[in-house]
Formats: structure tokens, C-alpha cells, sequence
């Protein structure tokens, strides 16, 4: 699932997957692939690719596992694979998500990166089965031209193959690329090759062997804006008051074609359509329900050009940067919010207790380049642990905040490449005693008490030297 | 005011079994309490309206600095060579800023975050100002109980808490250096009359650390460095010399003086400047007097001392004069600035300094603004000397030349109404708490006969007496009752006003500008921060920002960029060239802009918005200033019969002049007003004269949503081939 694979166990999995083969005589051989259709959807800047996939084993042995292979390029762009495979028959379908690992082969040709799905039951031999695959790729349109002035179109190249790369031998297969608009300057054709109106097709194509490949570019127009958090920090505190603060620091850029020469506010506000199409100008966050004093501001101050709209299911959080951004321009800005303790703060069966909380962005279809999720424990909590599905680096902090002593544990938790889908949640454990709870208000009367204690001293010692 | 709230109070009290001292410390403190709270909570008023942040230009400069100094220390503060300011001569900021206030805040921020209060320094900052005003009206109460009674410093207190005039410069936000040094000031004051009162080397030593906290915040340490010696000439010619005034003079000028000196941009400006003169001549003349009294004390015969006396003035004088003439032939000791001439004489910055001028709180002040800041305290001021000279001590003698002094200063210049603020609150306390005094004996006397105890102080027993003696008189208590009425009507139309001259016109922060919409909401114009940010984001971090100088510091403190020119206006010469560039054609300008360096030009425009103090009705103080340097710029240029225009009778210089096609770039095709032609500029309410206007060497590069900020970037020169 994760795209760029983790040094930490990759040598194992390497010697155990070798192993593996060896043991299996290579099953890669036995399957293949009757029919594939592919779907590519490039009407936002995530590029979202549906395959299916309708695997047959043509071999002896029972396997369970499919590969999927991606050229190198495209591995580093990819920000989630997920499989799913329908079961039961006709109306009684139910899509059952399988795991997803990324994988290495010895023998890969050209550096072609793998990821293994793991099938739920073995496909004997004979049987077939239909396998759901979304994947989504994050900055792989490519603007061109680099820099276009206020009054132009963007537009970008996408690269891809007319033909899926699999180590499998795939008998019939179709891609369909779906543009934003009819404007499609150039494409590759690979005959057959069709364009209708928004999409345009590629195939079927019969019997290729595996590793096919044969590139394709299309050149089209897409206005959309390409917001993309370069980096995010998000905070959550816990208080055990009945609180939960959650502060957010944007990085945010426009990734897509760079704006070049002037900007002209005369013509950006009386021609909005034909005038600074791609501009971004604002973004929705979409926030838990019950959200409490939500602030916008940067680093000079608050922005006044934010709407919340809440309703019982959740909020929305319209916000506008200070100026709309264009092709390489940049903000940043801290949202941030309070919520109600007891809609994510739960006791586990262990008597621990445990924060369950999201883990993206909220912003709606944007890119996180980088992310940081640091949940602040409050002072007094002991033996933290953080259960995310998926594979983040993490440490812990010690942060100083309002009358802290020892100071608060924080969990920080990192991950590349982050797009809206991801936004799972992830569980923090930890142990506190509701005693903790007291320190504070403690300390805070005891200070007030000596203080009146030396105002009464004060007003009953005669210092002065005289008599 | 204080000793009526007292007696129902009191009644209350009783039941306590409170003792009357202890009954008369628990209502002072508490009224005390409370006037600190309030005078806090009244600055707030911004805060709640928009936010916490820093307001005007110069407070952005000393949020910068207290930002650098929280990061860095105190040691880079004190050596920093700023490169980001006036490119490319640069500014030792170490060396010319008054680090009283950043080294305030930065100590207020380091013991809250000892105390672990995780507040942010802009918090600290926006805050310090109100902070050091409820400071202030302690000080005031322990002045006012030091030249009259407690009554007047409790009345001190609360009227200097709500006053106008000093809450103009210390609401929430406004960060700057008036903000304590009015704290700074009263209290050097309050020390040194201490001083003078009990002859104390203790409070003579208090009141010289006093003075090198206010030298260390502000420049208005020059009106305590002479209002002093003057009190004690004074002092000297009606014959009030005493011990007590040579040890508290002495003490506070020697040791203010050199712990003066070691603020760096103070320096050797004590013994070698013409403005720190007349402290030093004082304190000779004060050896002088000390020693002629030594004489006179060792001889009997009246004759041979009268002669004597002959002998050493004209010494004493002669040697002085020779001394003062020596020192400001040789050049040692500098003649007097223009900004102290200006001082003295209203008319002087008009005709000589153009840039002391140009700025709007240099102006003399109007009679509604002195109306506005003091309202009812400008008919007690009056009053109030009257009972200080009623009974003149050394105490009263000081407050009323305070008083007459910063008043006359006040008159000539808006913003040093600020100085005026305590003299006149001080005074008007006494005017207050005398005459209320007054009043109430002749009410008590009436109904318990003669009455002896809680009253205090020679003033009230005088008060007392004459009440008793006025007894026959008929309606006397009607009156009384009636006169008491009056005057606290005054008091709550005074506290109504100062309230809605607060909400109203002194907590706005200036950058960001708010209107009344259609339908009565509020418009928020955010265009300056809106600029800022865009230019902080999206331009190279070494990028050279030509502006007028009133943007300057926001530009480097909000903007993060290098400007050319800012507030803090010490070089004429590198002013007046932006100004010449803004006011000459295009290609002049362009050649004057590369030899600077500069890559985008700011320009303020108030056109689509009416937002009026816009560059181009600054435009003619640019063509002063740069043609007071450069005689190429003449004014006559840019006006028609003595005129100022922007319309189709504008004169052909300034609608072709760089300014001007900044201002009014693409604005001729933009509808401001429903029913008037495009290019119609609202802040001047005329249609502009040159509406094609073409770019040559420059390009749009960002234009706010309101138009209020516009910036250009200098394209590089064309390729020859």
C-alpha cells in the first residue's frame, strides 16, 4: 500500500519472498490475465486509475497472490493501491477490500516495481476471479507549458502506457483516459485508438505478452487548480477538561503551471472565466461535527475570508487564501479547532485509553507532499502507543505548555505522499490517572494563597530600621 | 470623588468591625484594584473588534525587533546590523532604537514562560501597552497622594485610566515607546518630587534609575532633562532652596546621567549636546548657590558677603558663557536639532524640515482635538492650578510647571499631548477632589456639627474651618448637594465620553480598515496584509521593495523583504530620491531605480475604496522632500494655479509623473461608482485625467482585491539584440 517501501524489514521480505519462489517454482507463469479494463480519470491533478482485472490460473498449484507491476516513474508518484474483489452472486454482491504489500523481485525488468494483493481464498487451478484495483498517482501531470500568463489555459501532459504493465500475459485489454474537457491538443494513437467527446480509448488490445509497454502522452487542457500542502503539521491536544485542540499548519502551493508576467486585478475581476481559470481561490476543509472556535489565520495575523457551515453530521470550513494563488505561488496558514473530548477519546478494554482520531488532511482534494500528526498527551500519561494502518515513522516529544512541570508527552507520526483517501483513522493508547487532572488548578490556588500570605505579612511586619 | 463613594461604603463596613484606618486602606485598595483592571480592560476594545494584533507603522518595527531579541538574545540584538532596511546603506538598529520597550516585552515574555504560560511574543507585545497603563494609574495615585492627599491621587487615577489622551497611544496593539514611556515619565517624576519632598538619597537614587528607563525607552527623555532643571531654577529664584533639593538634584543629574549614557543611542549627547545643556548649567549653578551659602554661613559680615556674592556670579557666569562658547565654536558640544527647534518654535519644521513636517502628528494641535482627548479636564486643568497655587510647595510648584510646560508643547505639536496627559490629569484630580471635598465637609459639618476625624491634611482642616465660618449663609447644603450633582454629571459624561472615544476612534489598528457595508455590516478591507503576505510568499527573499517611507517597517516586519526607505527617517537624502523617483517621468525614474537596486515598487491607492490617506494625496510632501534635495523637482510642476489635481486639468507633469501610472494603471477601465464614468477615483470624487496610461519599464504584479496596495515589478532591461 505504501509506495516508497520502508528500509525497515525490506531485507527480510526480500529473503523471505526469494525463498518463496524458489520453494513455489514461480508462479507468475501459471496466471494470466483474460480480460483487463482500465479507466483513467485526469480531471483533477490526483490521477485516479480503476482497473479490473479478471485473473484465471492456468497452473497446477493453487496460489493467492497477484502481482501488479508499475514502471519506476510512476512508483514514485503513487500515493495509494487498493484492491477489492467482489463476492456472492448477482444483486447479493459485497466488495470485500483485500491487503495490498508492496513487493521485490530479483528479476524485475527495467526496475519495474511490484505490489502483491493477497487474495482472501487461493485461486485453485481453472478458477478465475475479478479483482478491483484503484490507484491513485499525485504530481504526474505534468504542465506544459511550464509557465502560462494570466489569460491562457493550463495545460498538461499525462504519460502512461497504452498497454498494462503486468508480469502477466493478458489476453484482451482496454484503457480509457477521461479528460476534463473536449480540449485534448495531442495524444499518442496506438491503433486502435478512438476519442470521444471527454475520453479517449485505447484498444482492446488482444494477447500481449508481459512486460508490454508502449507509451502513450496526452496532451489536454485542465483548468483545475492543483492544491498541493507541501507540508503539514497537525497538532492534537488532549485535554482531559473536555477538550480536544487540533492546530494545523499549512504549507500551500499551486503545482500546476507556473504563472508568469502580470497580474492584472482589472482583468481577473471583470473577466473571472477567461481570466486566471486555475487560479485557486478557495478551499473546502471538511471538519468533524461539533466543531467549536475555529480560528484562520497566518503568520501576520487572522484572515477574514473563511465561512463554517455546520450541521449534525459535519462541518465544512470554506476558507480563501489571502489572495487567489496562481502556478507557483504560495501561502501559508494555521486552521484551528476545538472538539468535544467524548466524540474521540474512548477507555479500551485495558483500562487504557485511547484517542481515535483522523489521520489526512481535511482539506478536500488536495495533495499532502509531507505530514505530520503529533498528538500532544496530557502531562501525567504514560506508555504511548500509536496504531495507524498503515506504515508511518514515528517518535515521541516532550512539549511545554500552559503551568507544565515535566512537561507533555507528544506522539509524532510522519508520512509522504498523502491524498484525501488515506484519511483513516489512527488509535493513540496511553495510561492516565484522573489524579493529574488536579495539579493544575492545585498549583494555581497555592500560588494565589501565598500570595495573599505575603500581603498580610506585608501588612503586619514594620520592616523599616527606625524606632 | 473617592470620599463620597466612601460613606455608604463605610455604613456597610461598620458591621465588619473593621477599624476606620483598616476601612479606609480596604475601599483605596480596591478602588485601586479596580482602576487597574479598568484601565486595562477599557484599552482592550481593539482586541475584541478585530484581533490581537500589532497596529500602525512604527509598533511593527518594535514587534520586529522584540521578535529578533526574543530569538537571538540580547547580545545580537544590541549588535545587529539590519540589511533588510534602507538597501543598501543598511541600519545598525543596535545602535539606534530605544530598547527600553523590546527589552521590556522581551522580560515580560522570558517570566510568564518561566512561569510556564506558553504565550506567544505578539501576545506579550499587543498587550504590554495596557499592561503599563494600569501601572500608570498607580503611579498617578502615589503622585497625587504626594502633592495633595489621597483623595486627589485616587481621582488622579481613575481620571489618567479612562483619559483619552494617554489611551490614544497605549490601546491593545499599539506597541510602541510612548506606551511605557508615559509610565517611565510620570514615575521618573513622581520619584524626583519624592525626593525633593523628603530629601531622601534613597529616592534620589530611585528617581535616577527611573530617568535611565525612560532614557532607555523614548526620545521624550529631553523634556524631563530640562522641565527638571528649570523646576529647580525655579525653586532657586523663589527662594525655595533647600538640602533637600541639592541632594535630590545632584543625585538624580549625576547618576541619570551616566547610567544614560550607557544606552547606546543616547551616548555622550548629555555632556556634548546643546539640548542637555541647561541640566548641566543647572547643576554648576546648584554648586555654585551650595557654596555661596557655605560662605555666607562662615561669614558674619552682610557687606563682605554681598560682595563676594557680585564676584562669584560674575565669575560663575563668565566662566560658564566662555565655557558654552568654547565648547560650541569647537564644534564639541552640538548646536540644538531641528526637531527641538521645531519644539520651540511651530513654524520652524514647515519652512526647514519638510519630512518633520509631512507627518500628520506633527501638526499643531486643534482646539477640537484638545476638546477630544481632554474634554472635561480642559476646564478643571485651570481649576486645579488654582488650588496649586493656593497652596504652593515645592510638590505643587513642580506639577503646575509640569503642567504649563507640556501644555505649551501639547499646542504645538498633536502627538506630544500624550506628555500633557498626566500633568493634566494631576491637576484636574486636584481641582476634583478639593472642590468635592469641600462640598462634603460643608455637608457633614451641618449635620454632625464639627467634625474632626477622617479628614486629612491641611487643606481639608483649612476646608472645614472656612465651612464653619460660612455656616450663616442660606441654602448652603441645597447648594452644596446641588454643586456635588454637578460635578458628577461631569464626571459620567467625562467617563461616557472617553468610553466612545475609545470603541470609536482610537482602536482601530490602521491596517486593517473596516466600513459600514449596504445593509449595515461591516466591511473588512484587509488589503495591506493582503499584500504583505503575497510579497513575504511569492517574491525572491533577497527582493529590494521601493515604497514612501511610511511603509517601510511594515513592509520589512510583515512583508519580510528589503525595503529602501522606512519610518525611522535618518537619512534625508535617501528619502528624497524615492521621492524624485516617484514624482519624475518614467525613464528618469527607471535609471534612478536600477542605480537603487530595487525590484518591485508599493504604491497605497485609495481610489476604488475612498480610502483617502492613499499616496496621492501624500504625493506633494514626495515632491517637498525630493525637491528639497534635488532641485530638478519643482512643486509649481505638479500644480495648476496653485491647485492640486488628478483630473483632465491636471498639469501635464503629474499625469504623466511615475506616481500618477502607478496610482492609475488600467484604472480607466474600471467602473468604481454606479453613474459615473470608468475611472472615476472615489477618494477624490473626480474623474482621472489620463486614463491610458502605458507601462514601459514596469509590470503589474499584484493589485489587492480592493486596490488599496499595488505592486509593480521592474522588468530587467531589454536584450540590445
Amino acid at each position: 500500500m505504501e509506495a516508497p517501501i520502508r528500509a525497515t524489514g525490506i531485507l527480510g521480505f526480500t529473503l523471505f519472498s526469494l525463498l518463496f519462489f524458489v520453494c513455489r517454482s514461480s508462479p507468475l507463469h501459471n496466471l494470466f490475465i483474460s480480460n483487463a479494463e482500465r479507466r483513467i480519470d485526469v480531471t483533477s491533478h490526483i490521477v485516479k486509475v480503476y482497473l479490473t482485472l479478471k485473473v484465471e490460473n492456468a497452473g497446477t498449484t493453487p496460489t493467492s497472490e497477484v502481482l501488479l507491476a508499475f514502471p519506476p516513474t510512476q512508483v514514485d508518484h503513487l500515493a495509494t493501491v487498493e484492491a477489492l474483489v467482489t463476492k456472492g452472486k448477482r444483486k447479493k454482491t459485497t466488495l470485500v477490500r483485500l491487503d495490498v504489500k508492496p513487493t521485490e523481485l530479483p528479476d524485475a525488468p527495467n526496475g519495474a516495481k511490484y505490489f502483491t494483493i493477497y487474495l482472501a481464498n487461493p485461486l485453485n487451478s481453472g478458477e478465475s476471479t475479478t479483482l478491483e484495483v484503484l490507484y491513485l498517482f499525485t504530481h504526474s501531470l505534468e504542465p506544459f507549458p511550464a509557465e502560462i500568463g494570466q489569460s491562457e489555459s493550463q495545460l498538461v501532459h499525462y504519460r502512461d502506457s497504452a498497454l498494462i504493465l503486468s508480469p502477466y500475459h493478458i489476453k484482451q485489454q482496454t484503457t480509457f483516459i477521461k479528460t476534463p474537457s473536449t480540449k485534448v491538443e495531442s495524444f499518442t494513437r496506438v491503433e486502435p485508438t478512438n476519442r470521444a467527446g471527454t475520453e479517449i480509448k485505447y484498444g482492446p488490445y488482444e494477447d500481449r505478452p508481459p512486460y508490454s509497454f508502449s507509451p502513450i502522452l496526452v496532451h489536454f487542457e485542465n483548468n483545475s487548480p492543483f492544491p498541493v500542502v507541501e507540508e503539514l503539521v497537525r497538532e492534537v491536544e488532549i485535554s482531559h477538561w473536555g477538550n480536544l485542540q487540533v492546530t494545523e499548519q499549512y504549507t500551500l502551493v499551486h503545482g500546476g503551471a507556473r504563472h508568469k508576467g502580470v497580474f492584472s486585478r482589472v482583468d481577473y475581476q471583470s473577466r473571472p472565466t477567461l481570466s486566471g481559470a486555475s487560479s485557486l481561490q478557495h478551499l473546502l476543509a471538511r471538519l468533524p461535527p461539533r466543531v467549536h472556535s475555529v480560528y484562520y489565520r497566518d503568520e501576520i495575523g487572522n484572515i477574514s475570508s473563511s465561512h463554517l457551515r455546520t450541521d449534525s453530521r459535519k462541518s465544512e470550513l470554506e476558507i480563501e487564501p489571502r489572495y487567489p494563488l496562481f502556478g507557483g505561488w504560495k501561502a501559508t496558514f494555521v486552521i484551528g479547532y476545538g472538539l468535544p473530548l467524548q466524540d474521540f477519546l474512548f477507555e479500551s478494554s485495558d483500562d487504557r485509553r485511547y484517542l481515535n482520531f483522523t489521520f489526512g488532511c481535511p482539506l478536500l482534494e488536495t495533495v499532502v507532499d509531507k505530514l505530520t500528526v503529533k498528538v500532544v498527551l496530557p502531562e501525567g500519561s504514560k506508555d504511548p502507543s500509536a496504531v495507524v494502518p498503515f506504515p508511518v515513522d514515528q517518535h515521541l516529544e516532550t512539549k511545554y505548555s500552559y503551568l507544565d512541570v515535566v512537561g507533555r508527552t507528544v506522539v509524532v507520526m510522519e508520512k509522504k505522499n498523502l491524498v484525501p483517501v488515506q484519511n483513516s483513522h489512527f488509535q493513540v493508547y496511553y495510561t492516565f490517572k484522573p489524579i493529574f487532572m488536579l495539579a493544575e488548578p492545585l498549583m494555581l490556588a497555592s500560588a494565589f494563597f501565598l500570595f495573599f500570605v505575603a500581603c498580610v505579612a506585608y501588612l503586619h511586619i514594620d520592616l523599616s530600621i527606625r524606632k | 470623588m473617592a470620599a463620597v463613594a466612601n460613606m455608604p461604603v463605610s455604613d456597610l463596613l461598620k458591621s465588619f468591625k473593621l477599624k476606620t484606618k483598616q476601612q479606609e486602606l480596604l475601599i483605596r485598595v480596591s478602588i485601586l484594584c479596580l482602576v487597574y483592571i479598568l484601565a486595562f480592560i477599557t484599552r482592550l476594545f481593539s482586541v475584541l473588534r478585530y484581533e490581537s494584533m500589532i497596529h500602525e507603522f512604527d509598533p511593527y518595527f518594535n514587534y520586529r525587533t522584540t521578535l529578533y531579541l526574543t530569538q537571538n538574545g540580547f547580545y545580537d540584538f544590541w549588535n545587529w546590523f539590519d540589511y533588510e532596511s534602507w538597501y543598501p546603506l543598511g541600519r545598525i538598529v543596535g545602535g539606534t532604537l530605544y530598547p527600553g520597550l523590546m527589552v521590556t516585552a522581551a522580560l515580560i515574555y522570558r517570566i510568564l514562560h518561566f512561569l510556564r504560560f506558553a504565550v506567544h511574543i505578539r501576545e506579550v507585545c499587543v498587550l504590554t501597552a495596557p499592561f503599563f497603563a494600569s501601572n500608570t494609574t498607580l503611579v498617578a495615585y502615589f503622585f497625587g497622594k504626594e502633592i495633595w492627599d489621597t483623595g486627589a491621587g485616587l481621582v488622579a487615577a481613575i481620571l489618567i485610566a479612562v483619559c483619552p489622551g494617554y489611551i490614544s497611544r497605549s490601546v491593545a496593539g499599539s506597541y510602541d515607546n510612548e506606551g511605557v514611556a508615559i509610565f517611565a515619565l510620570l514615575f521618573t517624576f513622581y520619584l524626583f518630587v519624592k525626593a525633593v519632598n523628603t530629601g531622601s538619597l534613597a529616592w534620589s537614587l530611585a528617581s535616577a534609575f527611573g530617568y535611565f528607563y525612560m532614557v532607555s525607552a523614548w526620545g521624550g527623555y529631553v523634556f524631563i532633562i530640562n522641565l527638571i532643571p528649570l523646576y529647580v531654577l525655579v525653586l532657586l529664584i523663589t527662594g525655595r532652596y533647600s538640602m533637600r533639593l541639592y541632594v535630590a538634584y545632584n543625585c538624580m543629574y549625576v547618576l541619570g546621567m551616566l547610567l544614560a549614557m550607557q544606552i547606546r543611542f543616547v551616548g555622550f549627547q548629555h555632556v556634548q549636546s546643546g539640548e542637555h545643556m541647561a541640566a548641566m548649567g543647572v547643576f554648576f549653578l546648584m554648586q555654585v548657590f551650595y557654596f555661596l551659602d557655605w560662605v555666607k554661613h562662615m561669614l558674619s559680615d552682610t557687606k563682605l558677603f554681598q560682595a563676594f556674592l557680585r564676584i562669584t556670579v560674575t565669575c560663575a557666569v563668565a566662566v560658564g558663557t566662555i565655557a558654552l562658547g568654547l565648547g560650541m565654536l569647537s564644534g564639541y558640544i552640538s548646536p540644538w536639532t531641528g526637531r527641538f527647534y521645531s519644539l520651540l518654535d511651530p513654524t520652524y519644521a514647515k519652512d526647514h524640515i519638510p519630512i518633520i513636517a509631512s507627518v500628520s502628528e506633527h501638526q499643531p494641535t486643534a482646539w477640537s482635538s484638545f476638546m477630544f482627548d481632554f474634554h472635561i479636564l480642559l476646564f478643571l486643568f485651570p481649576a486645579g492650578l488654582y488650588f496649586c497655587f493656593k497652596r504652593l510647595s515645592d510638590a505643587t510648584i513642580f506639577i503646575v510647571m509640569y503642567g504649563l510646560t507640556s501644555m505649551y508643547f501639547a499646542g504645538v505639536m498633536v502627538r506630544l499631548i500624550l506628555v500633557a496627559t498626566p500633568a493634566v490629569c494631576l491637576i484636574s484630580a486636584i481641582a476634583v477632589s478639593a472642590t468635592v471635598k469641600n462640598l462634603t465637609v460643608l455637608l457633614r459639618s451641618k449635620n454632625k456639627g464639627v467634625q474632626t476625624g477622617s479628614t486629612k491634611g491641611s487643606s481639608s482642616s483649612k476646608a472645614s474651618s472656612k465651612a464653619l465660618l460660612d455656616q450663616s449663609q442660606p441654602f448652603q447644603k441645597n447648594g452644596a448637594i446641588a454643586l456635588l450633582f454637578g460635578a458628577f454629571y461631569l464626571l459620567s459624561k467625562y467617563a461616557t465620553h472617553c468610553t466612545w472615544v475609545t470603541s470609536e476612534a482610537y482602536s482601530s489598528p490602521s491596517i486593517v480598515l473596516a466600513a459600514r457595508g449596504a445593509h449595515g455590516s461591516r466591511v473588512i478591507f484587509d488589503d495591506y496584509r493582503e499584500a504583505y503576505f503575497w510579497l513575504r510568499q511569492n517574491t525572491p527573499p533577497d527582493a529590494k521593495v521601493m515604497s514612501w517611507w511610511d511603509y517601510g517597517y511594515q513592509i520589512t516586519a510583515m512583508g519580510n523583504r528589503t525595503v529602501i526607505v522606512d519610518n525611522n527617517t535618518w537619512n534625508n537624502t535617501h528619502i528624497a530620491t524615492v521621492g524624485r523617483a516617484m514624482s519624475s517621468y518614467e525613464d528618469e525614474a527607471i535609471e534612478i531605480m536600477r542605480s537603487l537596486d530595487v525590484d518591485y515598487v508599493l504604491v497605497v491607492f485609495g481610489g476604488v475604496t475612498g480610502y483617502s490617506s492613499d499616496d496621492i494625496n501624500k504625493f506633494l510632501w514626495m515632491v517637498r522632500i525630493g525637491g528639497g534635495v534635488f532641485p530638478v523637482i519643482k512643486e509649481p510642476d505638479y500644480l495648476v494655479n496653485g491647485e492640486y489635481r488628478v483630473d483632465k486639468g491636471a498639469a501635464p507633469k503629474m499625469l504623466n509623473c511615475l506616481m500618477y501610472k502607478l496610482c492609475y494603471y488600467r484604472f480607466g477601465e474600471m467602473l468604481t461608482e454606479y453613474g459615473k464614468p470608468p475611472g472615476y477615483d472615489r477618494a477624490r470624487g473626480v474623474e482621472i485625467g489620463n486614463k491610458d496610461i502605458k507601462l514601459e519599464h514596469l509590470e503589474e504584479a499584484f493589485t489587492t482585491s480592493n486596490w488599496i496596495v499595488r505592486i509593480y515589478k521592474v522588468k530587467p532591461p531589454n536584450n540590445r539584440w
